[in-house]
């Protein structure tokens, strides 16, 4: 208990927002403990970015622009001649 | 030539495949998450438990269509890359930052509050939970304005100047590409038809409840709450509709005639409620188009212009570039071959501003570029041969179109007498024929909405961007091995999705239904 309740008034709103990341997080986490329908999804989900982000993108879905040239200059010229020749 | 085809169809069929898969989700969350918006308002206002009961349960539907639906854009965002590369580029950051602004500032916003909906029953004041929940339904609304931005100036381009030195429209207004008329009718019509597929889908739900006699109050609050958004949804959704077909008259009065199946327009131009075409219909030949057809008297003049002595162009006549004013007079617009040899000319332009930047020669680099910018809105007719390639496929569009049209006023019907049986006839409710229409009604609200983007996006081909790009200019130089491989991936994964979603909502619907359910789990998550 503190001596002095003027002192810990004055920090009270420093601690209170000090505390705001470990809240945000304990929210999250005391949210997913309490999942019952959710823990299925959040897996699908899991499932789904995995496959889109590190299968799909990754082997299957470069930026052809950005894999085959180095800069915006020569990106510029290959659009360039490609619309001038189809 | 018949690879860059086969390329195209593919990347054509790919898109369109993950783009209507994503908009199966897409409006019932949109919907959803405003009906669950009203559920719990009234439970905070009134703290009546059954309130809170209908809030989880539809709040949770609402969370596994959220959960199999979210990401499933961002693979339309892969195909512009490796698909569409020349899109990709030409249309610059006209594209990229609508799509930037509705990653962070949307989607941030949408997945912040929907994590104080599901977690914060107890965690946070009722007050501030409702607010939550309010805005998430606007994150989503705000999502799909982004998107919708950004499909509206592939429809009617604003708002840009372009640069051949970077090959690439650059954003010189931007407000008059976020605010574009069409943008604004095109977002409010697909919000609105997602509150009408929302309540459509509670209803059903509902219906099936009160069919195997379960939860019967329970359904009943939730068909009352959906019968409204669903009425006042529809009658938004007419609204921003008529508008929508103002813009498509006035900005792509192509696409209206292929809507319509109309060859040689009028004064006076009836539209076709129900009709058959000839499908051996020649454009130029004098046949009728239509083998069977009922019509009203000067509809389309009424819808297109709102004046119903007003002409309504057909395809023909657009080709010939001719109109006729509110006056009667015969006026000249730029005729499809006028376009064409402006665009073929924008082209050539392009090709000595090419010439003079490899020699960096800037004197001629300014001239290329100033009679590029007397012909550059017909940039794409220069890829065409002759104006039946700027036909789109009118039979896709005429039959899109009707079905939205024809599904869309089934469903006015269908709220009309879903209110009436609420307060005149209850026991309509109760019958088995009108529960098995509220249910089989699910499927009509979904086959509406998307015939109603079958109709956008058929009916604006050949371009990718209105005159400026044509799809076959805008695809990327790539095997049509490589697409047709990942479209097979895309439909298994989706069909895979698509399975989860249904399995897991019909589980849930099951277990939610039952009479003595719990809709408030050991630390008040129904989730």
């Amino acid at each position: 208990m503190s001596q002095n309740p003027a002192s810990d008034h004055a920090k009270s709103p420093l601690r209170r927002l000090a505390s705001i990341p470990e809240r945000i997080v304990r929210f999250y986490v005391d949210g997913f403990r309490a999942m019952t329908v959710g823990r299925k999804l959040w897996l699908l989900i899991i499932i789904k970015l995995f496959i889109l982000f590190f299968i799909f993108k990754l082997f299957f879905f470069p930026d052809i622009l950005q894999r085959d040239y180095d800069t915006d200059g020569e990106r510029a010229d290959a659009v360039r001649r490609s619309l001038l020749t189809r | 030539m018949d690879d860059l085809m086969t390329v195209v169809d593919w990347s054509r069929w790919q898109f369109a495949l993950t783009a209507m898969y994503h908009w199966l989700f897409v409006p019932l969350t949109l919907g959803l998450s405003v009906i669950v918006g009203i559920m719990e308002t009234i439970y905070y206002r009134t703290r009546k438990e059954k309130w809170l009961a209908l809030t989880k349960f539809w709040m949770t539907l609402f969370g596994i269509n959220f959960a199999v639906g979210v990401a499933t854009g961002i693979i339309l965002e892969f195909e512009f890359g490796t698909n569409w590369s020349n899109y990709s580029w030409f249309v610059g950051d006209i594209f990229g930052a609508p799509l930037a602004i509705e990653g962070l500032l949307a989607f941030f916003m949408e997945a912040t509050f929907i994590a104080i909906m599901f977690f914060g029953w107890k965690k946070v004041s009722p007050g501030f939970h409702l607010a939550s929940t309010w805005l998430t339904a606007l994150g989503a609304s705000i999502s799909a304005l982004w998107i919708l931005v950004a499909n509206a100036w592939m429809q009617y381009p604003v708002g840009m100047e372009f640069d051949p030195a970077q090959m690439r429209n650059v954003m010189d207004d931007f407000w008059a590409v976020a605010f574009s008329p069409v943008a604004i009718h095109k977002f409010f019509h697909a919000v609105f038809d997602g509150w009408v597929l929302a309540a459509v889908f509670v209803i059903g739900v509902s219906a099936w409840m009160l069919m195997k006699q379960r939860r019967r109050q329970f359904a009943m609050d939730s068909i009352r709450i959906a019968t409204w958004v669903g009425f006042i949804g529809m009658l938004l959704t007419l609204w921003t509709g008529d508008s929508s077909a103002v813009d498509v008259a006035r900005v792509q009065p192509m696409k209206l005639a292929a809507m319509e199946g109309l060859y040689d327009g009028s004064r006076g131009q009836e539209i076709v409620a129900f009709g058959i075409l000839d499908p051996s219909k020649e454009r130029a030949d004098d046949s009728d188009p239509y083998l069977f057809k009922i019509a009203l008297p000067y509809g389309l003049s009424i819808l297109a212009n709102h004046d119903h002595e007003s002409f309504v162009p057909g395809i023909n006549d657009i080709i010939a570039g001719v109109s006729i004013n509110a006056d009667g007079d015969t006026i000249n617009t730029v005729s499809y071959a006028e376009r064409i040899a402006a665009g073929k000319r924008a082209h050539e332009a392009l090709r000595a501003f090419d010439a003079a930047y490899a020699a960096a020669d800037t004197a001629a680099m300014a001239a290329a570029k100033a009679s590029l910018r007397d012909d550059y809105r017909f940039f794409g007719y220069g890829y065409l041969d002759s104006p039946d390639e700027a036909v789109p496929p009118v039979g896709v569009t005429f039959y899109s179109f009707h079905i939205m049209a024809l599904a869309g006023g089934y469903l006015m019907l269908f709220f009309v007498i879903a209110l009436a049986a609420l307060y005149r006839w209850p026991s309509l409710w109760q019958r088995r024929w009108w529960q098995w229409v509220s249910i089989l009604t699910i499927m009509v609200v979904w086959i509406c909405s998307q015939a109603g983007w079958v109709t956008a996006e058929v009916g604006r081909q050949p371009w990718i961007i209105e005159g400026l790009m044509p799809t076959k200019a805008a695809v990327s130089a790539i095997s049509s091995t490589a697409v047709q491989l990942t479209f097979w991936m895309f439909a298994i994964l989706f069909t895979a999705l698509l399975a989860a979603e249904v399995t897991i909502m019909l589980k849930q619907i099951r277990n939610g239904s039952k009479e003595n359910h719990a809709d408030t789990e050991s630390d008040g998550q129904a989730y």
